[in-house]
């Protein structure tokens, strides 16, 4: 399973990367395809602040629909509409494409808390 | 099998041909009436056919009805058990059929002490102080349970607590419940054994606790050991206990929940109680709560005065959750099955049911890998991991072919690739061996022959469906 190495990561799956002085969030390569194919992706509008921790949407695959957790506290700057309009972008290109939301974080030193990759990577391994 | 069935049934309009008549209508006898123009149609989009078009085609489509009087269909926390007969017979008994709702209560007393009798009845299998047979459903029996342990809080001005735990083995209802019923869910993580996280749950338990949903057994088939020391924590938390009570085939007869501290549950009386499950049911899910709750309980309730019976509104009553008094037509057909199997006959369904669950464990785990090394109950997960390349959903399709219904599949989320199988106590050994025997031969298949799984099901009416273009692409009109 590939994992972005510019990303730190929730044990839920969820990562967030850096992105100028954003934070975009994304479900890993993993939970993707543990998923499997993503029918339905609901995320929050623009302007919402988010608690780290917090639900911030959902995603539903043919198997499952599941909580979105958020990383990082921040508030929502930018929601992937493509996303939203073929959910199929999610198992396509997790990192890149599929990405979700991208967040004015309010609190960056939060971001050293996550998982970084081989961290993650080893917590995946570990399943 | 009967391969007519397998072919596609073509629509009623597809079999409408102009000017075809059913039916004759008698001359009218009544004076003819000038309907306003502004509601006269030329053209009518209705289907034309005779007769024996209508019952041919109405007949084909009942024969592909997959269900338990033709097939096995052992779906994991569904029990879809036989529904014995003698239920309809009695059931159809003018007396219960063509009684008015609305009939006063002097001339509904037999009515009323069935709903008395299946009241107490299943009171006193749960171990409870009282009941109501009010919610229509399992979720509908959680919500009104969920309802009475807000009403509970607030009457104690503890409305503050907001926050209900639920263990990551629960049933997917319970946080739609709780979040109908303004709370809060957090989950609480299994441990290696499959039952709840002791340590996790102690550290959620603080003051904003409403209380925990549990379901016992739990979705992986595991009796939950702590119960009792679980209640008595949550309660010393100052929240309730929950129980859900899908599971109670495994129970009944032997363990009472009330009596393990639970406050408040839900009966399915269309699984534990033979009543129709599936296509609609309708379902009963009564709720019965102990002495903390029992006032908090929807209504009416039936209660006996003297020799006579009445409809009363427990004292704090959440209120109504259904018109008039529940599903009562499933309601006569689970008191008849209770009649049928008195208290030993109940016993047995649930020692039969939970070795069943074993015997069909027992003939698959060599393949078919079981993630916890424990005897289950009435049901069990094991992990359709029998191939690369292979997932749960192909061999759960490929079960169509050997003309059984797959089991439930990806539930519990917590175990991957999950079949969770429930075979219930009214199957015979024979089916459970063939069964087993199905599952082996898919296993050897995906080893072999994958595609053979990859394309299943190959001898249903429709072959594999694609979910994901259902799911994205929705056609909701047949003419597109």
């Amino acid at each position: 399973m590939a994992i972005d190495k510019n990303a730190r990561y929730l044990e839920s799956h969820e990562y967030a990367k850096p992105s100028g002085e954003y934070m975009v969030f994304g479900i890993s390569d993993h939970a993707q395809a543990e998923l499997g194919d993503v029918v339905f992706v609901e995320l929050p509008a623009v302007g919402k602040t988010l608690a780290k921790g917090a639900i911030f949407g959902t995603i539903e695959s043919v198997k499952a629909a599941s909580d979105l957790y958020a990383p990082l506290s921040g508030t929502v700057v930018e929601v992937n509409e493509a996303v939203k309009n073929d959910p199929s972008l999610v198992n396509k290109d997790c990192y890149g494409d599929g990405w979700l939301i991208k967040v004015a974080p309010s609190d960056p030193a939060e971001f050293q808390s996550l998982l970084d990759s081989a961290a993650y990577g080893k917590a995946i391994g570990e399943e | 099998m009967n391969t007519m069935n397998m072919r596609d049934e073509p629509l009623v309009y597809e079999l409408s041909r102009t000017g075809r008549r059913g039916c004759a209508l008698p001359k009218s006898d009544v004076p003819e009436y000038v309907l306003p123009e502004d509601l006269v149609r030329e053209e009518l989009d209705l289907p034309e056919l005779d007769e024996l078009t209508v019952v041919r085609h109405f007949t084909r489509l009942s024969q592909k009805n997959f269900s338990i009087d033709t097939e096995f269909y052992p779906l994991g926390s569904c029990t879809m058990k036989y529904n014995p007969k003698v239920n309809e017979v009695a059931a159809s008994n003018p007396g219960w059929k063509n009684l008015h709702p609305l009939v006063g209560e002097e001339h509904a007393q037999g009515a009323l002490e069935l709903m008395w009798r299946l009241q107490e009845g299943l009171r006193e299998i749960g171990g409870f102080a009282a009941a109501s047979l009010q919610p229509a459903a399992g979720a509908h029996g959680e919500l009104s349970g969920v309802l009475m342990i807000r009403a509970a809080l607030r009457a104690r001005g503890d409305d503050g607590r907001r926050k209900m735990l639920i263990p990551d083995s629960a049933h997917g209802t319970n946080p739609a419940s709780c979040t109908m019923a303004g709370f809060v869910t957090q989950t609480i993580p299994s441990g290696p054994d499959g039952n709840i996280d002791m340590t996790a749950l102690r550290s959620a338990l603080d003051e904003s606790v409403a209380g925990i949903m549990i379901t016992n057994p739990n979705t992986l088939g595991l009796f939950e050991k702590n119960i009792e020391e679980i209640c008595r924590l949550v309660h010393e938390a100052g929240g309730y206990v929950y129980g859900d009570g899908a599971n109670m085939n495994a129970l009944a007869g032997i363990f009472r929940p009330g009596r393990s501290g639970i406050d408040v549950m839900h009966f399915n009386l269309h699984k534990t109680f033979s009543t129709p499950h599936g296509g609609g049911g309708p379902g009963a899910g009564m709720v019965a709560a102990n002495e903390s709750l029992a006032p908090y309980l929807p209504g009416p309730v039936v209660v006996k005065d003297g020799e006579a019976y009445r409809l009363a509104m427990p004292p704090k009553s959440i209120g109504r959750v259904k018109a008039f008094h529940g599903n009562f037509g499933i309601l006569v057909r689970a008191y008849v099955y209770l009649l049928m199997m008195g208290a030993d006959g109940l016993r047995r369904v649930a020692e039969n049911a939970v070795l069943n669950a074993n015997y069909l464990k027992s003939l698959v785990e060599a393949v078919y890998p079981v993630p916890y090394k424990r005897h289950c109950m009435h049901e069990f997960v094991a992990k359709g991991t029998v191939a690369e390349g292979v997932h749960t959903l192909d061999i759960a399709k490929r079960l169509i072919d050997y003309g059984f219904h797959p089991p439930t599949i990806y539930f519990p989320l917590i175990v991957q690739e999950a079949l969770m199988i429930e075979p219930t106590e009214t199957e015979s050994k024979e089916t459970l061996d063939l069964y087993a025997e199905a599952l082996r031969k898919i296993a050897a298949e995906a080893a072999s022959q994958p595609e053979l799984l990859h394309e299943a099901p190959h001898n249903a009416p429709v072959a594999r469906l694609d979910e994901v273009m259902a799911a994205r692409c929705p056609v909701l009109c047949y003419r597109g």
